[in-house]
C-alpha cells in the first residue's frame, strides 16, 4: 500500500510539474501580449506606445499587474456576492484547463485525448458563462446589457465556428489535435480548404469578442460591457483570461489550418528547427493578424454582425461541409479508415 | 483507487447541485447548479470511457442549451414570493413524477443481473468511430426522424415568435453597396449668409 501511494504520488507530482511548465510561460506570453497590443498598434497609428518602463518598456505589464493588485475590490452592494466572485475565476480557469490538450511537438502534450478537438469546442463554449455570470451578479443595467450581447455572439459564431471543424475533421478522419497537425504534412489545411480558414478566422474574432466584434465592451455605448462593476485583481483575472483565450483561439487555428508544429516545408534548414518553435511563431502571426484587426478595422453594428453570423457564415460553411464530403467521397479520398471492416 | 474517488466526487456533487436545483431561491441560481449536475455528470461519462458522449454533453446541453435557458430565466420578471406559493399546489406533480423515477430505478436495482451489461470495450476502435459506424446505418431512420422532429419544433417556435412590424428601417446590404459616390453626396460651393434650398 505503501509503494502504491508513493508512485501515485510520483505520478501526481509529474503531472503538477508539467501543467507548470504549460501554465507559467502562458501566462508570461499573456503578459507580453498586452505590451504588444499596445506597441504593435502604437506603431501602427503612428505613436510611440508605452516604452518607458525598462528598456522598450519590457516591464510595463509588471508595472500594470503591480498597480492592479495594489487597488481596492470592491463589492458592489446589490451585486450577488458569490457569483460576482466565481464569475472572472471561471473565465481565467477555463482560459487555462484548454491548454491541457494541445500540442506543442510530436508527442509534447499534457494529455493527449481521443476527442481533443471536441475539449477545445467544449471548453471554448464555456466561456460565455463567466460573461452571462459577471453580467447578472452585477446587478448593473451596462453589465447585463453587455453580457446578453457577449453571450449571443458567442452562441451564434459557435455554430460556424463547428461546422469549419466538421470541416477538417472529414479530411482528416480523426478527433485526436496530433492526428490532425500529422495529416497536414503534405499540405496545410489552410491552402485547400481557404475558405474555411478565413471563416474560421473571423469566428474566433467574434468568439473572443476582439474588433471588430467587441461590441459587448462598445465603450461608447456601455461604459466597458460585462466587467463595468469589476476592479482590481477581479478585473485583472477577466482581462488576463480575455488574453489567454485569444492566445489559445491562435492555437486552435495553427492546429486546424497551419500545420502546428510541422516546419513549411519539410527541407534541411526548416526542419532543423524544433516542433514548439514553429508552433509558437505561427501562434505568434495569427495573434498579429488579431492585433492588426484591431488597429484597422471599424466596430460592426450589432445587427450587422448578427447577419454576418446566421445570414452569411452558417449557410456558406454548411455548403462547404457538403463539398468537402461530396469531394472526398466521389474521388475516393476519405482518410484511412482503420478498424472499419 | 483513484477512479472510485473521482466516481464518489463527481457522484455526489450531481447530487448535491441537483437537491440544490430545486430548493434555492433564486431561479439563476437554480440555473446555474443544473449547469454544474451537467459537468458532472459529464465527468462520470469520462469514468466510464464514453469520452464522446461526456464532450457531447458538455457542448450540447452546457454550452447550448443552458445558456438559453439562463438567458429565459434572467430576462424573466419573477416574483419570489409568488414562486414560493405555487409550492404547495404543485407538490404532488412533483411527487408523484419523483416516485415514478425512484420506482424505476429500483426497478433497476433489483434487476440489475438481468440487464445488459456496459458495453465491452473494444482497444481497436475509438468510442466515437463505434457511435458513427451504429448511429449513420443501422439507426439511420431513427436518428433523421430525431432531426426531422427538431426541425418542426425549431419552425413552430420562429412561427410563434414571429410577428411583421410596420415602419421599422431595415439595412439592404446589397443596395447599401451598390450605392454610388455620385448618388449620395453632392458638393456644392455656398456663399457665405446665402444657405442653399433643399430639392
Amino acid at each position: 500500500m505503501g509503494e502504491l501511494n508513493l508512485t501515485y504520488l510520483i505520478e501526481l507530482g509529474w503531472i503538477i510539474l508539467q501543467v507548470f511548465i504549460v501554465i507559467v510561460p502562458l501566462l508570461i506570453g499573456v503578459a507580453y501580449l498586452t505590451l504588444a497590443e499596445r506597441r504593435v498598434i502604437g506603431f501602427m497609428q503612428l505613436r510611440k506606445g508605452p516604452n518607458v518602463v525598462g528598456p522598450f518598456g519590457l516591464l510595463q505589464p509588471f508595472a500594470d499587474a503591480l498597480k492592479l493588485l495594489s487597488k481596492e475590490t470592491i463589492l458592489p452592494a446589490g451585486a450577488d456576492k458569490v457569483t460576482f466572485v466565481i464569475a472572472p475565476m471561471l473565465t481565467f480557469v477555463l482560459a487555462l484547463v484548454a491548454w491541457a490538450v494541445i500540442p506543442f511537438g510530436e508527442s509534447l502534450v499534457i494529455a493527449d485525448i481521443n476527442v481533443g478537438i471536441l475539449y477545445l469546442f467544449a471548453v471554448s463554449s464555456l466561456g460565455v458563462y463567466g460573461i452571462i455570470m459577471a453580467g447578472w451578479a452585477s446587478n448593473s443595467k451596462y453589465a447585463f446589457l453587455g453580457a446578453l450581447r457577449s453571450a449571443a455572439q458567442m452562441v451564434s459564431y459557435e455554430v460556424s465556428m463547428g461546422l469549419v471543424i466538421i470541416t477538417v475533421l472529414l479530411c482528416v478522419g480523426s478527433l485526436n489535435l496530433s492526428d490532425i497537425i500529422e495529416a497536414q504534412k503534405t499540405v496545410w489545411f489552410a491552402i485547400p480548404l481557404f475558405p474555411m480558414f478565413v471563416i474560421f478566422f473571423i469566428s474566433t474574432l467574434a468568439e473572443t469578442n476582439r474588433a471588430p466584434f467587441d461590441l459587448p465592451e462598445g465603450e461608447s455605448e456601455l461604459v466597458a460591457g460585462y466587467f463595468v462593476e469589476y476592479s482590481s485583481m477581479s478585473f485583472a483575472l477577466f482581462f488576463l483570461g480575455e488574453y489567454a483565450n485569444m492566445i489559445l483561439m491562435s492555437a486552435m487555428t495553427t492546429i486546424l489550418f497551419l500545420g502546428g508544429w510541422l516546419p513549411p516545408l519539410d527541407i534541411f534548414p526548416l526542419n532543423a528547427i524544433p516542433g514548439p518553435i514553429w508552433f509558437i511563431l505561427k501562434i505568434c502571426m495569427v495573434l498579429f493578424v488579431f492585433l492588426w484587426m484591431r488597429a484597422t478595422t471599424p466596430r460592426y453594428r450589432y445587427d450587422q454582425l448578427m447577419r454576418l453570423g446566421w445570414k452569411v457564415f452558417l449557410p456558406f460553411s454548411l455548403l462547404w461541409v457538403v463539398l468537402t464530403a461530396g469531394f472526398l467521397v466521389s474521388f475516393d479520398m476519405l482518410p484511412a479508415t482503420a478498424g472499419l471492416n | 483507487m483513484i477512479e472510485s474517488l473521482f466516481f464518489y466526487l463527481f457522484a455526489s456533487i450531481t447530487c448535491l447541485s441537483g437537491l440544490m436545483v430545486i430548493s434555492s431561491r433564486n431561479p439563476v441560481h437554480s440555473v446555474l447548479f443544473l449547469i454544474l449536475a451537467f459537468f458532472n455528470a459529464a465527468g462520470l461519462f469520462v469514468l466510464l470511457g464514453a469520452e464522446f458522449l461526456a464532450m457531447l454533453l458538455v457542448v450540447v446541453y452546457v454550452g447550448a442549451v443552458a445558456v438559453l435557458f439562463l438567458f429565459v430565466v434572467m430576462m424573466l420578471d419573477i416574483n419570489y414570493a409568488e414562486l414560493r406559493d405555487g409550492f404547495q399546489r404543485y407538490l404532488p406533480l412533483g411527487l408523484g413524477v419523483g416516485g415514478l423515477l425512484l420506482i424505476e430505478i429500483l426497478f433497476v436495482f433489483f434487476n440489475s443481473e438481468n440487464m445488459p451489461q456496459t458495453a465491452p470495450v473494444l482497444n481497436e476502435v475509438s468510442n466515437t468511430r463505434a457511435l458513427g459506424l451504429v448511429l449513420y446505418t443501422d439507426y439511420i431512420y431513427l436518428f433523421q426522424l430525431a432531426g426531422l422532429i427538431l426541425l418542426v419544433a425549431m419552425i413552430g417556435a420562429i412561427t410563434l415568435t414571429l410577428r411583421k412590424r410596420e415602419n421599422v428601417r431595415r439595412q439592404s446590404i446589397s443596395k447599401q453597396n451598390e450605392r454610388s459616390r455620385e448618388e449620395s453626396i453632392e458638393i456644392v460651393s455656398v456663399t457665405s449668409g446665402s444657405g442653399i434650398r433643399s430639392k
